[in-house]
């Protein structure tokens, strides 16, 4: 399956929050469709029972202790980039209806 | 020649007062005007940069005391704007900053200017900046690669001694190559990624272009090691890597029998064979190495890639920062608007991409296949890097392209790729040198080594480097 019609691209366009032209629905229908059939080369790859990998340097369970650390960041710094805010809070538009 | 001395010596000599941060910095800014043209540069840091020239004049200490340094437009710099050449970060000043910024400052180091990429560091061209495509240095009808490609072109114009990257799949190293530069791509986790915009979080790495193997060594060994705030970095090599050691004679050497066939265009296969014959005159042992699944990596990279873009770039709503679409009536129509208007083509194209690999009925066909074929790859690498030292092909099947060539063919763009990307997927360092030219553009060699062995690959290349001038 790797033929892209441009109903498998407006819900993937969903799914990604994203709203698209028809142009862009188009295009990417086609691009998208040769992208995946190049990929499809990895269906044919004998793996036997070897297992997905997760992470390349044999981390695991990198923990620290739960306390606050002060990083020395002032919190107007941290807010000065919200598009919107109210009495320094995030402000966004209305969930419900 | 280049403008600049080498790094340690440019220290050196603030140090004992004989040159000036003030007068480099000058010196900096002025190429960066001289030469704008070129469209590496995407904000220059003029006053902080002299500010912090300033005081270290007053107290000249660090072991990169003084020298001017461009970062990549994705690292965030405190107090400075950072774009990732994209709309949709356009006008975001960092809040804080990335922490190889931190070490690299914490020696006296100065950044100068952020330079041009691919939006988000997608792409291999610069020509998906969502500002302006830069251009290569040796011919500015060329693309400089990417998609660090304004870093790599900034130091060759010598607009600074040493310049920052990211390489998720061969953007330090593509770059590096297609401008003559020497790109350094670590061992996954060696340099931690906290404060810089993330690409695809398993494969990501930070790693400085230089035009010197010693210049990058020394960069490296500031900015490398645990860091709190990157759970995934690992400890640096107790010896450092700024004193190398020579290792070339008596070292073994597999050349990558996928790396030297047919794809690769016959100039850049001859440089790279003149240049294995130099290694083999100097004492090293070669042999022919074969990686069966190679021709597979990018095919497993470009699910995984997009996968892991896809679920960062989520982040992206409009909400808490960067491009916000002010006349949304909901907070969904905000989501959407605010990431579709503000989104470039390649970007989408990956979420898209990304989100397809990882929806349901689709994620063991793709995603998991692409992360069981990556073990086998990761196998392949690990036996292959028991009965060699290094493993060494060309960092790209060809010269720089033209500007415009590979744009509306997004597959195409995508195989430039094809030889850097494995070295990501299985975390092992990889260094791009400069070596020789075809049809007057610089060739790069490439050559890896297994993972933690950073030092190793470093002393080897310089040997190598000494050896191709």
């Amino acid at each position: 399956m790797s033929n892209l019609t441009r109903e498998d691209i407006l819900k993937l366009a969903q799914l990604a929050r994203l709203e698209l032209t028809e142009d862009e629905i188009a295009e990417y229908s086609s691009e998208l469709s040769e992208i995946l059939q190049y990929v499809e080369m990895l269906q044919a790859v004998d793996v036997g029972d070897l297992k997905p990998t997760n992470q390349v340097t044999g981390l695991t369970n990198i923990t620290r202790d739960d306390v606050i650390k002060d990083y020395g960041y002032a919190i107007d710094d941290l807010r000065k980039n919200l598009p919107d805010q109210y009495e320094g809070q995030i402000k966004v538009k209305r969930m419900i209806g | 020649m280049s403008a600049w001395l080498p790094i340690s010596e440019i220290a050196r000599l603030v140090q004992t007062g004989e040159l000036k941060a003030v007068d480099l910095v000058e010196q900096a800014l002025a190429t960066i005007s001289e030469k704008q043209d070129y469209n590496a540069i995407i904000v220059t840091l003029e006053a902080r940069a002299r500010e912090r020239a300033m005081a270290i004049d007053a107290q000249p200490t660090g072991r990169l005391a003084g020298v001017p340094f461009i970062a990549k437009d994705n690292f965030l710099v405190f107090g400075a704007d950072t774009t990732a050449a994209s709309n949709i970060l356009r006008g975001f000043e960092a809040p804080y900053q990335a922490t190889a910024i931190e070490r690299l400052e914490a020696e006296g180091a100065i950044c100068v200017a952020k330079a041009n990429l691919d939006a988000f560091a997608h792409g291999s061209s610069t020509e998906n900046s969502d500002f302006m495509t830069t251009k290569n240095p040796y011919d500015t009808s060329r693309v400089p690669g990417g998609s660090s490609g304004g870093s790599a072109a900034a130091v060759m114009l010598d607009m600074a001694p040493f310049a920052l990257g990211t390489d998720t799949g061969g953007s330090i190293r593509l770059p590096a190559s297609y401008c003559g530069a020497v790109g350094y791509k670590p061992t996954y986790g060696l340099v931690s990624r906290s404060g810089v915009v993330a690409m695809a979080s398993s494969t990501d790495v930070i790693g400085p272009i230089t035009k010197t193997v010693a210049d990058a060594a020394l960069v490296l060994d500031v900015m490398s090691g645990r860091d709190d705030l990157d759970g995934t970095t690992i400890d640096a090599d107790p010896a450092g890597y700024a004193e190398l050691e020579k290792s070339l004679a008596g070292k073994k050497v597999g050349v990558i029998k996928e790396y030297m066939a047919e794809g690769v265009a016959p100039e850049v296969k001859a440089q790279i064979e003149a240049a294995i014959a130099t290694i083999k005159a100097a004492g090293a042992a070669v042999v022919e190495v074969s990686l069966p699944s190679l021709p597979s990596a990018l095919a497993v990279y470009y699910i995984i890639c997009p996968a892991e873009v896809s679920s960062n770039l989520s982040r992206y709503d409009g909400q808490r920062f960067g491009h916000s679409y002010a006349d949304a009536t909901s907070l969904e129509e905000s989501y959407k608007k605010s990431r579709s208007t503000g989104f470039g083509k390649e970007a989408k194209r990956r979420i898209m991409i990304g989100t397809y690999v990882l929806s349901s009925g689709y994620y063991d066909a793709y995603y998991k296949k692409a992360q069981t074929v990556r073990t086998k790859l990761i196998n392949e690498f690990n036996e292959a890097l028991q009965s060699v030292d290094f493993l060494l092909g060309p960092t790209a099947p060809d010269i720089a392209f033209k500007i415009g060539e590979n744009i509306d063919d997004p597959l195409k763009m995508y195989l430039t790729d094809i030889l850097t990307v494995a070295a990501n997927l299985v975390g092992v360092p990889s260094i791009s040198i400069p070596a020789g030219t075809a049809h007057d553009m610089p060739v790069g060699l490439q050559i890896m080594a297994a993972q933690r062995h950073d030092r190793q690959l470093l002393g080897f290349a310089k040997e190598v480097e000494g050896l191709l001038v």
